[in-house]
């Protein structure tokens, strides 16, 4: 056993697993947070992508131990309490899911991307970047919309904080 | 996945001694293979020893011609990294395009030379680069370090902790991404230095990673796309698989190296 500690969703948390325990499986059994999902045995779905102090990550193929003293942020994390953050927005908006299963996924791995690209997106580097997260519905059309739209909502809103802080 | 007990190293000693105090102690550095192949009980063992909190292993310094990247950097970090931008394009462009975004947030350069996957592509490049392989025992180039499929040179308790090379006049990186794994189903890595043009193959060969002297005679003369018009590789010593024949692979080693060439010249 090992005794993990993180900062999960702004909230301090610990408590003693096995060694073996996947981070995703510490964040869903004894944690409770079941926004997170396991799609697939091999690695290669993305639906159990969390940010793991600040970057996106497969929470399937970390051990909680690994992930000790980390920050992790899941999909429970990103709402400002009844506000949807602009990419939770954005999937509603433009019909990104179907029966949702890869939506935190896609989520966790889309916001991380509109981070990782300030200057913003096209279609065929969001395509690109979506290489780790597999949907079986939607044929990824609305939720390459999705991510288009949530990255151009996001740039006005930081060039109007821009301006206020100015 | 089996049961274990994780140790995390605070340095490249204490890495050592972990490894040392147990006779079943793998080390895990991003964990984006063996983790997996524990998930699966393809590896079990007994003792994790964490890589990726050793601040001496992290980092990229370039000095002069010397490009130094440490073990355990991330292949977001070289992907994104400005000084490997000018010193080695063809790197950055090797490091963006290993799996998805997630996997390479987490895995890094020393884990997936200690791999040595016949289809990954970091051997590729540490070959034509003539790089070499730093480990807290020796330094050993890499034409020496791959052994095989999945084998190096690597001796037990022995850890890369960099690798290190010199900053080429050109070079280019293609693969042909397998369509699901984006492993490659063949990769070419070609650099031209002081001492000529040395072309790598990844994700063809039977035994793993190789150096194409068709490519490299047919370069040499002149490093131009149409310098291979006409070359051919034997296919006797490449891959079948459910992906493709030996014969495919053959060729696209030949149209691997040529887009390789493009982008070296770009
Ligand atoms: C979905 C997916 C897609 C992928 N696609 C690609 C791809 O397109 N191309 C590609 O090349 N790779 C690909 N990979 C593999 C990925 O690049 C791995 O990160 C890499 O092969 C291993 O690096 P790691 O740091 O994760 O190593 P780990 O999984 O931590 O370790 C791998 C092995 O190396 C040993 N090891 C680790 N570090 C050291 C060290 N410093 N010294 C000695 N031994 C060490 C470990 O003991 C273990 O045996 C993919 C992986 C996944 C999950
Ligand atoms: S559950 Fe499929 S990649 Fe993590
Ligand atoms: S919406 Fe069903 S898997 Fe993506």
């Amino acid at each position: 056993m090992s005794e993990v500690s993180m900062v999960v969703n702004g909230r301090k948390v610990s408590g003693a697993v096995e060694d073996r325990t996947l981070l995703v499986h510490y964040l869903r059994e004894h944690l409770g947070l079941t926004g997170t999902h396991v799609g697939c045995d091999t690695s290669q779905c993305g639906a159990c992508v969390v940010h793991m102090d600040g970057k996106a990550v497969k929470s399937c193929s970390i051990l909680a131990a690994q992930a000790s003293g980390s920050e992790i942020v899941t999909i429970e994390g990103l709402a400002n309490g009844a506000d949807l953050h602009p990419v939770q927005a954005a999937f509603k908006e433009h019909h990104g899911l179907q029966c949702g299963f890869c939506t935190p996924g896609m989520i966790m791995a889309a916001t991380d991307m509109i981070r990782r690209h300030p200057e913003g997106l096209d279609e065929a580097t969001v395509r690109a970047e979506l290489e780790g997260n597999i949907c079986r519905c939607t044929g990824y059309h609305n939720i390459v919309k999705a991510v288009l739209a949530a990255s151009k909502t996001m740039a006005k809103a930081g060039k109007g904080k821009a301006r206020k802080a100015a | 996945m089996y049961q274990t007990t994780y140790h995390r190293a605070a340095s490249v000693s204490d890495a050592v001694k972990h490894l040392k105090k147990s006779d079943d102690a793998k080390l895990v550095s991003g964990g984006m293979t063996l983790i997996p192949a524990m998930k699966t009980r393809l590896a079990a063992p007994a003792d994790l020893v964490d890589l990726r909190h050793i601040p001496e292993m992290r980092g990229i310094a370039v000095s002069g011609k010397t490009v130094t990247i440490g073990a355990a950097t991330t292949h977001a970090e070289v992907a994104t990294d400005a000084r490997i931008a000018k010193a080695c394009p063809a790197l950055s462009h090797l490091a963006s395009h290993i799996g998805d975004p997630h996997v390479r947030h987490m895995g890094t350069i020393g884990g997936s030379i200690a791999n040595n996957d016949p289809a990954a592509d970091y051997p590729a490049a540490m070959l034509a680069l003539d790089a070499i392989i730093v480990t807290n025992k020796r330094e050993t180039p890499a034409g020496k370090f791959f052994k095989g499929l999945f084998e190096t040179a690597l001796k037990e308790d022995e850890i890369i902790t960099a690798v290190t090379f010199t900053v080429p006049a050109k070079s280019g990186y293609e693969k042909f991404p397998n369509p699901a794994s984006r492993y490659a189903m063949t990769g070419v890595f070609v650099a031209k230095g002081k001492d000529g043009v040395r072309a790598a193959v990844t994700g063809a060969g039977e035994d793993g990673v190789f150096r194409s002297g068709e490519i490299e005679a047919a370069l040499s003369k002149k490093f131009e796309p149409a310098a291979l018009e006409g070359v051919s590789v034997p296919s006797d010593d490449l891959m079948t698989d459910i992906h493709a024949s030996a014969e495919y692979r053959a060729n696209l080693v030949v149209v691997m190296a040529k887009r390789a060439v493009v982008r070296a010249n770009a």
